[in-house]
């Protein structure tokens, strides 16, 4: 049986809805995007162009939430499935655009370099608990104007993993959808079997911005998957109370959803978000706060309840230092977003809320995630009869290490972490450099980077996508790129 | 009886009763007491403790933020008063806040205002997407000591560099100190853009501006 994590009655859930459906309705949503209030105008919605506000009707939103599709999959660079969205498949990838790095040697947050996001994608794809990239750090030695398209460009040199990644421009899309068009073969390629999805954040409370909602329309015409990104801060930019935060979260959601549906039907959408639990007393926006954590899985539950795939930032840190505060909080946001069965969980290795990445906490929340699908992948019975035979015929003796049932089922029964987590001895420990936690996560970090395989992309691809790059920078004014480290 | 009414007054910017303070404050109009004497020992008394509280850990941002409320509420109503008494209530410093163009993020810079307000400026919130232009004439129109710009993307903190373009060019700049912050936003980025001053959160923003202003005068 698979466990699974339900923070919601099924009463509260249609609740919800009802009243997210009601919100649409009156005060509606701010959309500050031209097409996409003649859309909503033009399938019915009540559109005040001067205030920008669509009222939107139920009927409308129903409809769309009908014709989203309830799963797709996300391809390699080699075209195999590797990520499904939908259904209870749970899958990680690490947290994104973090405008800090966590120093490898001085342990201090800094800006984020070209090599510094090379060598983290590197790391991603050697490690195996993570089943997707993320556009995880925005490099500062290239201009802010082409920040998002360069993360891409760089990934998509090193990677074979698909890529949750997003735009932080109107025209800077058309780039990034160059980039993997090139990348895959075709724009019915990259439709067909897409190696990307993107983050479309509306801002809240219930504000499309005209970027983000052109980007999420742009994706729906391309039928390129685009992933919702609410972000209701309870307390602060939505109401304190969780149920209600959730409330706004759906409408937000619910309008996306209507939006992506209107710009093309059938175009895969993700139910996600990352919410907040306000912090009262610093006014700043924790990841880790256990309400914050409810939020997730409460939106989560109505996701599934509609029938979409859903999304999650969760398994972060709000500590500067990866301490034991830092442990503590990914290792319970990891677990409740496996077992409340969200679709891709994006959060790995980031701390400072959502501002900071840092290698030695990726490979850190490689084993939570690791532990975390384990405890997904339940307690089966395994044999039949399960044991009565077994302990029947070993009677009282204790000899099972050396049982073939044994050595026939404990690497899947276990969890076999690495090095990083510590189980010798006290003397064990203390033979092999009585190590702190940080210490074993850097070498295994070292370790992992040195066993990466050079992605198979040919050379007249990578000139393809050193043109595009080329062209965007050259448009912002930039005559160079850095140069591209070593595969 | 007038000392037990602006202590009423304090007491409810205090607890956090917007209402009662605006009826409060009526009411010590009606008695003939000076608007001056209301702020002065029922409304700045009340915001001092509430910031005191804050400062103590026993206050949260909810506290504070509704005491200004009430403060703010009360000021509407005292400064037509003022106005026909021909007198000023004397702030620390005014301010021009906003989210600069293309950023639509609006509670760190709510916040901010909101905390500056409560400790004595007057506070010019132009809100979340301002066009350069508009914080220039706001600051020309109000002759702001300080200008506070606001930005939590990497892509639109470029904005608080032109804005300070725009102050030079528009002969500004030495009247007026800029003050930035954001989370992409840097002591470093700071300097590098050439503003007076850069803090990490509200709290911090607060002293700066208070700094700011002692190096003004």
């Amino acid at each position: 049986m698979r466990p699974i994590f339900k923070i919601l009655s099924d009463e509260l859930v249609n609740q919800i809805i009802d009243e997210a459906l009601g919100l649409l309705l009156d005060p509606g949503v701010r959309v500050h995007n031209h097409e996409a209030l003649e859309l909503l105008a033009a399938a019915g919605a009540d559109v005040d162009s001067e205030m920008q506000v669509a009222r939107i009707p139920e009927d409308i939103v129903r409809r769309a939430l009908e014709t989203a599709p309830s799963e797709f999959y996300l391809y390699s660079l080699e075209g195999e499935p590797v990520v499904h969205y939908g259904g209870d498949s749970v899958q990680f990838d690490p947290g994104s655009a973090a405008i800090t790095i966590l120093d490898r040697e001085t342990q201090q947050l800094r800006a984020p370099m070209t090599d510094d996001f090379v060598n983290f994608v590197k790391l991603v794809e050697t490690i195996p608990q993570l089943d997707a990239q993320s556009t995880a750090m925005i490099c500062s030695d290239v201009s802010e104007e082409i920040g998002d398209l360069y993360r891409l460009y760089l990934a998509l040199n090193y990677m074979r993993k698909p890529i949750i990644t997003g735009a932080f421009g109107i025209d800077t899309w058309w780039t990034m959808k160059e980039l993997l068009v090139a990348t895959v073969g075709g724009e019915a390629e990259l439709a067909s079997k897409p190696i990307a999805v993107f983050d479309v954040c509306p801002s809240p409370p219930l504000l499309w911005s005209e970027l983000t909602c052109q980007n999420l329309i742009d994706c729906a015409r391309a039928e390129i998957p685009a992933e919702l990104v609410s972000m209701p801060l309870a307390g602060a930019t939505a109401p304190v109370t969780l149920a209600a935060a959730v409330i706004q979260h759906a409408a937000e959601c619910m309008s996306g959803v209507t939006i992506c549906q209107l710009s093309q039907e059938g175009a895969p959408i993700v139910w996600g978000g990352s919410p907040s639990a306000f912090d009262m007393r610093e006014g700043t926006t924790p990841m880790a706060a256990v309400g914050t954590w409810m939020i997730d899985c409460a939106y989560t539950q109505v996701g599934k309840a509609l029938n979409l795939p859903t999304h999650a930032y969760l398994g972060m840190s709000d500590a500067k230092l990866v301490d034991a505060q830092c442990g503590l909080e990914s290792a319970g946001g990891t677990l409740l977003a496996a077992l409340a069965g969200v679709n891709m969980v994006s959060g790995a290795g980031m701390m400072d809320f959502e501002s900071c990445q840092s290698f030695e906490k990726l490979v850190i929340d490689a084993e939570i995630i690791g532990m975390a699908k384990r405890l997904l992948a339940g307690i089966e019975a395994r044999e039949e009869p399960i044991a009565l035979s077994l302990i029947r015929k070993m009677g009282h003796r204790a000899e099972y290490l050396a049982e073939p049932h044994t050595l026939k089922w404990f690497r899947d029964e276990f969890y076999i972490p690495s090095e990083i987590i510590d189980r010798s001895s006290l003397d064990g420990w203390q033979k092999k450099g009585a190590k702190t936690a940080w210490q074993r996560a850097a070498e295994r970090v070292d370790h992992l980077l040195s066993s990466y395989q050079p992605s198979p992309i040919s050379d007249e691809l990578r000139t393809e996508l050193r043109s595009i790059t080329m062209k965007a920078a050259q448009n912002v004014g930039m005559g160079e790129l850095p140069p591209l480290p070593d595969a | 009886m007038s000392e037990d009414l602006l202590a009423e007054i304090t007491e409810s910017v205090i607890g956090g009763e917007p209402e009662t303070v605006i009826a409060l404050t009526r009411q010590a109009l009606e008695m003939g007491l000076e608007p001056m004497e209301i702020i002065n020992q029922g409304l700045v008394p009340g915001m001092d403790i509430a910031g005191e509280k804050f400062s103590r850990g026993e206050f949260f941002l909810p506290h504070l933020l509704i005491a200004a409320k009430g403060m703010q509420n009360a000021m509407e109503l005292l400064e037509p008063e003022l106005v026909a008494r021909k007198q000023t209530f004397k702030s620390v410093g005014t301010v021009v806040i906003g989210t600069v163009q293309g950023d639509i993020h609006e509670i760190g810079k709510s916040l901010v205002g909101t905390m500056l307000s409560a400790n004595g400026f007057k506070v010019h919130d132009l809100g979340v997407d301002v066009r350069i232009e508009n914080f220039v004439s706001k600051i020309e129109e109000t002759r702001a000591d300080i200008v506070g710009l606001s930005a939590l993307l990497t892509t639109t903190m470029i904005g608080q560099r032109e804005v300070i373009e725009a102050l030079v060019e528009a002969g500004l700049r030495d009247r007026v100190k800029v003050l930035v912050g954001g989370a992409p936003v840097s002591q470093s980025w700071a300097e590098e853009i050439g503003a007076d001053g850069y803090a990490e959160d509200a709290t911090g923003a607060i002293q700066v501006a208070q700094k700011l202003m002692g190096a003004k005068s």
